[in-house]
């Protein structure tokens, strides 16, 4: 007999129900306030991606694949590449080094629009760290439940 | 034979290292050479080069960004190698 997809525990989901939101608030906390205390997005990719997996555990790889589907992984993975070299070659453009943040005219001094280029860079780091983890369980929950 | 050859080997390269040990700077000496090359440069001015009060934020993204970038893609590549040898065609 073939094991139920949704799990019936009702302390766990209960659980999860009350964690999940808290998880992935807190995950978006530490990706924006890496620049300024600890954390960053590599950090907060992983926090997120244990919100969505605890999600999964409690209601089901059906449900978790409504909100965050295979496909729309690989390009919220890529979306976070494309900011990080996005970043970059804006940088270029502006008449700097690749990743020299400084030249790109956002605040009023160099070292503010690092700021700003360096929230962006984490966000990218932030959305690739997430979605790569959370495309890796789903293919080790996939072959283990065969479909 | 080869199993006690390849025990003798460790054995070996554990005295190598214990026996560097001693001559380790001690943690957090300030004349460590580990701190005295681009360390104080990082403290004293990675606030007003970057802009982030965060010193580590600054190294990872600013001075290391690069390096940085180069991690991202070794996740993106890593999660790309699992998708082709683990997922399944669905149906």
């Amino acid at each position: 007999m073939k094991a139920a997809p949704v799990s019936n525990d009702i302390i766990l989901r209960t659980g999860a129900s009350i964690m999940v939101p808290v998880i992935l608030l807190w995950g978006f906390y530490v990706l924006v306030h890496g620049a300024i205390g600890p954390g960053g997005g590599f950090q907060a990719g992983v926090i997120l991606a244990a919100g969505f997996i605890l999600y999964t555990t409690a209601f089901g790889l059906k449900e978790a694949k409504k909100i965050l589907s295979v496909k729309l992984l690989m390009v919220i993975a890529s979306t976070g590449l494309f900011i990080y070299t996005g970043v970059g070659v804006l940088a270029i453009i502006f008449g700097g080094n690749f990743l020299e943040y400084g030249v790109i005219p956002i605040g009023e001094t160099p070292a503010e629009a690092s700021k700003y280029g360096i929230e962006m860079v984490e966000i990218g780091i932030g959305l690739t760290v997430m979605a790569i983890m959370l495309s890796i369980f789903y293919d080790i929950v996939l072959k283990e439940k065969g479909g | 034979m080869r199993r006690y050859l390849a025990i003798l080997s460790c054995f070996i390269f554990w005295a190598i290292l214990v026996y560097g040990v001693p001559d380790l700077p001690a943690i957090g000496d300030p004349e460590a050479p580990a701190n005295k090359h681009v360390a104080p440069r990082y403290i004293e001015r990675s606030y007003e080069e970057s802009g982030v009060p965060n010193i580590v934020t600054a190294i990872l993204t600013n001075y290391r960004g690069y390096d940085t970038l180069g991690e991202t893609i070794v996740i993106f590549t890593a999660g790309i190698s699992v998708m082709l040898l683990l997922r399944r065609r669905e149906k």
